[in-house]
């Protein structure tokens, strides 16, 4: 009897991996990669104007005691476009948005900015995508809130929608 | 036949000038998403590195075989940093810092990631557990008959 079990034992293994695998290639994962620095201070850097009319960004702006939102985005970004309304709205309720531009140009930018709106009280240019590293951000849209210490409270990934405004007016420190 | 070498021969001649016009910024600068770093050592480093950093918008590969943008912008840090002193570990960790283990190729030896580094160690001693029983069993057998 108990050798009759054992002999069973390499197909109910192979079974068992068999399970292991389905269930691992049809699980619905969320590939989202969370940045490290969630809950640290703001990495330094020093981000040129993307745009002639518009002041770049620097860390230290972030140090004035107002919480605010680093975006991070790129006029070649499609999803980008979607969050323009909810960032104007935000804007509207008194959130400063700063946005950090990726591999963009400034006519393109304008393009962007003069088709959708621009949210954005400054626009700092990463050309080489260096803020973005720093800030363990792994594409574009992505936003941060930053409180007014510049430390990193919060990420979200992706597009920005009107049903994400409640939790970054909160994380903001701001009653919706 | 001719027509085809006449052709490859124009194109190698034709590479280094477009190369010269589009790619390279100025000498002093050489862009390190593309450009070897001067030291052999260094350079063989950073390139064992690439193979070893998962790239973070095309999440299957490493930054050594991506085309995306944001691959040549982690390869030029990896160049910058290894360039400037930094052994590959430390650049590693830097990396690590940021986006957590998930970047590196690399699994680190910790709770979650044990059974990975335990189960073939474990399946190796049930084989050979087998194997002996198995061959006890035989020479028993053998002895009887």
């Amino acid at each position: 009897m108990k050798r009759g079990l054992i002999l069973w034992l390499p197909l109910a293994l192979i079974l068992m991996l068999f399970a292991v695998f389905w269930v691992g290639l049809h699980r619905q994962e969320n590939h989202d990669i969370a940045s490290q620095m969630v809950g640290k201070p703001l990495p330094l850097f020093t981000a040129p104007a993307a745009l002639p009319g518009q002041p770049g960004a620097a860390t230290a702006d972030f140090r004035d005691g107002k919480p605010r939102l680093l975006n991070v985005f790129a006029s070649w970004c499609v999803p980008c476009v979607a969050e323009v309304p909810v960032l104007m709205r935000l804007k509207a309720m008194g959130v400063e948005v700063v946005g950090i531009a990726v591999h963009d140009t400034a006519p393109a930018l304008d393009q962007f900015l003069a088709r959708n709106g621009n949210p954005y009280a400054r626009i700092g240019s990463d050309d080489q995508s260096r803020i973005q590293l720093a800030l363990g951000s792994s594409g574009v849209p992505e936003t941060f809130v930053i409180d007014g210490q510049g430390r990193i409270v919060k990420q979200h990934i992706g597009v920005v929608g009107e049903g994400d405004v409640p939790e970054l007016l909160a994380a903001l420190g701001q009653k919706p | 036949m001719r027509w085809f070498a006449a052709l490859l021969a124009a194109m190698l001649l034709a590479a280094p000038a477009t190369a010269q016009n589009s790619i390279a910024p100025t000498p002093a600068a050489p862009d390190y998403a593309e450009v070897s770093l001067a030291d052999p050592v260094k350079e063989k480093q950073a390139l064992a590195l690439m193979d070893n950093i998962r790239c973070v918008v095309c999440q299957g590969q490493p930054v050594s075989g991506s085309n995306a943008d944001l691959a040549g912008d982690m390869r030029r840090i990896i160049r910058e940093r290894i360039g400037a002193g930094e052994t590959p570990e430390q650049v590693r960790a830097w990396l690590v810092s940021k986006y957590g283990a998930w970047v590196s190729f690399k699994p680190p030896l910790e709770p979650r990631t044990a059974p990975l580094w335990l189960v073939p160690l474990l399946a190796l001693a049930i084989g050979l557990w087998l194997l002996m029983r198995r061959l006890k069993w035989d020479r028993l057998k053998g002895a009887k008959s």
